[in-house]
């Protein structure tokens, strides 16, 4: 027989309000950890795919993709550099597709990358004309086996299967040749057009041992400063917006892990003083501070188990019910240990400030006044 | 009456020798027992009989190592315990005295058997033992058929029962009963000593009862007074 344990099983009404309560900050706690990630993923997922471990801008892009131009001179420079194993170039268009079925007005904002290296889950380059889309682009009503007309001269761009996790600045992107890049760029972008022989952006693979961030260095001397080179989460990192999005979300996810903490430190605050009487009694009866400062702690450990557990199931099902491109929504598992993690921490802490009234709780007072 | 215990010791159930306990009230010191000097023998049932504020509680915190005494020496079934902190006198308690409240304080969502096992959960945890001990007091208090009822579906009287049966679990040297018919009417509270001058004379264990009902002092071996903290045998 553990008491504490009793009292939550014969009383659970006693902690019915607790338990919604911090329900409903689990449940917010995991909702917003999965917009962070969706929106994250949504900024970032075409550069994290990426299977390279630097990623090489023009030194005057200030890191933006189609800001950037890299001429082949630097590429070839590029390739002769120590610990540089192989290089591809990279570049993109923003624009509006007109999908069959919509209507003319409706477009589906895309980005069309032409590519030489293949992202993780990204066959080899198509044939020209031909792309894979991100999987997002389904809630434009994309289709595999269709043609979309690509920007204001209606470039046709068939889909030829879909690939996942590759959305670039919350778009739905196209994998494309470069062919099929430099193609629509020409056709719609006139002032983006890019050389024959350019590129945006390279990404280099280095050998086996090397270090990306010092490989980057290397990369930006060869060449004189014409490049500024990053590793590839550093890349990620830089993309711009990530860090903004990353500080407001993981703010407000302090903010709710803080009343969470209050919450429970309120509540077993309440329900200590409420058991004066009863711990004098159990104190009288040779139960030490620390046995009964561990009950309390158990209750809140298991009062928020079961309400992280709760709202673990009801983001799982928003996740599950969210169509994709809908919301940047994205629940990983990790997410959901970490913020059920930082639940039992917050339950832990909360449950601390209850300690000092257990401890000054006097034995003494189960047999009257002392004096 | 000089009784042994199970194991042969005839040393006293209680033994306060010059005990003395004050208080600082407001910069100025407070006696609330004034070199008390008190011995129990094992077996003997001594009534403490005195108005509030004579230094019967004190006296009885003391005896049962709740409290500290300032000076003086105290010493329970053989074990020195004036000079025990906090942590001694809780495995101390845990292990030779027993309580009866006043205001009985079970535990209100266990039912009596569990409230009799509480004893052993804060204190050795035998188990098996502890069970078939809950269930033979139970038994012996006549609250077999009760054991799995909670103390709000109890009477007053069952529910002092089971607040002696709390207090005998450990097999204590010494048990303190601080008014424990207070909260009873008269016929119950009557069936109530009746029941604990029984269970201590059968067990040979020592009590103290703090009153201020004089009635109640015919269930006891002796009483002593108690007044503004100084004991009058």
């Amino acid at each position: 027989m553990n008491i504490a344990v009793t009292e939550l099983r014969r009383r659970p009404s006693r902690f019915v309000t607790t338990t919604v309560i911090l329900t409903l900050l689990a449940t917010l706690l995991m909702l917003l950890g999965g917009l962070l990630d969706g929106l994250i993923a949504g900024s970032t997922g075409a550069i994290n795919a990426q299977r390279a471990d630097v990623f090489v801008y023009g030194a005057t892009a200030e890191r933006s993709i189609p800001r950037s131009r890299i001429a082949p001179e630097n590429r070839t420079t590029i390739e002769g550099v120590d610990g540089v194993e192989e290089v591809g170039g990279i570049g993109v268009v923003q624009l509006g597709a007109r999908v069959p079925g919509n209507a003319a007005r409706d477009l589906a904002p895309v980005a069309l990358f032409g590519y030489q290296l293949s992202p993780e889950g990204v066959p080899a380059p198509p044939e020209a004309g031909t792309a894979y889309a991100d999987r997002t682009l389904e809630a434009n009503g994309v289709a595999v086996g269709e043609t979309l007309q690509v920007g204001p001269a209606r470039t046709q761009v068939k889909v030829v299967g879909w690939v996942d996790g590759l959305a670039y600045a919350g778009q739905g992107t196209l994998w494309a040749s470069t062919d099929t890049w430099r193609t629509a760029t020409a056709a719609n972008r006139p002032d983006a057009v890019v050389g024959a022989e350019d590129f945006q952006a390279l990404l280099v693979r280095a050998g086996s041992g090397v270090d990306a961030t010092e490989l980057a260095r290397r990369i930006d001397r060869s060449t004189d400063g014409a490049t500024d080179s990053l590793a590839l989460a550093a890349a990620v990192e830089a993309i711009p917006g990530v860090t903004e999005q990353r500080s407001t979300f993981n703010q407000i996810i302090g903010v709710t892990i803080v009343i969470a903490v209050v919450v429970v430190a309120l509540f077993f605050a309440l329900l200590t003083v409420e058991r004066t009487a009863l711990y004098g009694v159990l104190k009288a009866i040779g139960a030490t501070s620390g046995r009964l400062f561990r009950g309390v702690l158990l209750q809140a450990v298991v009062v928020t188990a079961i309400a992280a557990t709760v709202g673990a199931v009801i983001a799982v099902g928003l996740d599950l019910l969210i169509p994709p491109g809908s919301i940047p929504f994205t629940l990983e598992p990790a997410r959901v240990v970490s913020s059920v993690a930082f639940l039992l921490v917050a339950a832990v802490i909360g449950c601390a400030f209850s300690l000092r009234r257990v401890l000054r709780i006097d034995p003494a007072s189960a047999i009257g006044s002392s004096t | 009456m000089i009784t042994t215990d199970s194991t042969g010791d005839s040393s006293p159930a209680l033994q306060l020798d010059g005990v003395r306990k004050t208080y600082e009230v407001g910069g100025e010191e407070v006696i609330a027992l004034d070199h008390a000097s008190l011995t129990l023998d094992r077996g003997e049932i001594v009534t403490l009989l005195g108005p509030s504020g004579s230094g019967k509680t004190t006296l009885c915190s003391i005896a049962g190592g709740l409290l500290s005494a300032t000076e003086g020496k105290v010493v329970v079934g053989g074990e020195d315990i004036s000079t025990y902190g906090s942590k001694q006198l809780s495995r101390f308690r845990q292990e030779t005295v027993g309580f009866v409240f006043q205001a009985v304080n079970l535990v209100p969502f266990l039912t009596a058997r569990e409230n009799l096992l509480v004893v052993d959960e804060m204190g050795r945890r035998t188990g098996r033992a502890a069970r078939d001990r809950a269930d033979q007091l139970l038994e012996e208090l006549g609250l077999a058929d009760r054991a799995k009822n909670l103390p709000g579906q109890l009477s007053g009287g069952q529910r002092q029962r089971v607040a002696i049966g709390r207090a005998l679990m450990n097999e204590p040297d010494l048990v303190l009963f601080d008014e424990p018919t207070s909260a009873l009417d008269t016929e119950i509270g009557a069936q109530v000593m009746v029941l604990i001058q029984s269970e201590m004379n059968r067990r040979g264990t020592a009590a103290i009862i703090v009153t201020h009902d004089e009635r109640i002092t015919h269930y006891a071996d002796r009483t002593v007074h108690i007044t503004d903290g100084l004991l009058e045998a």
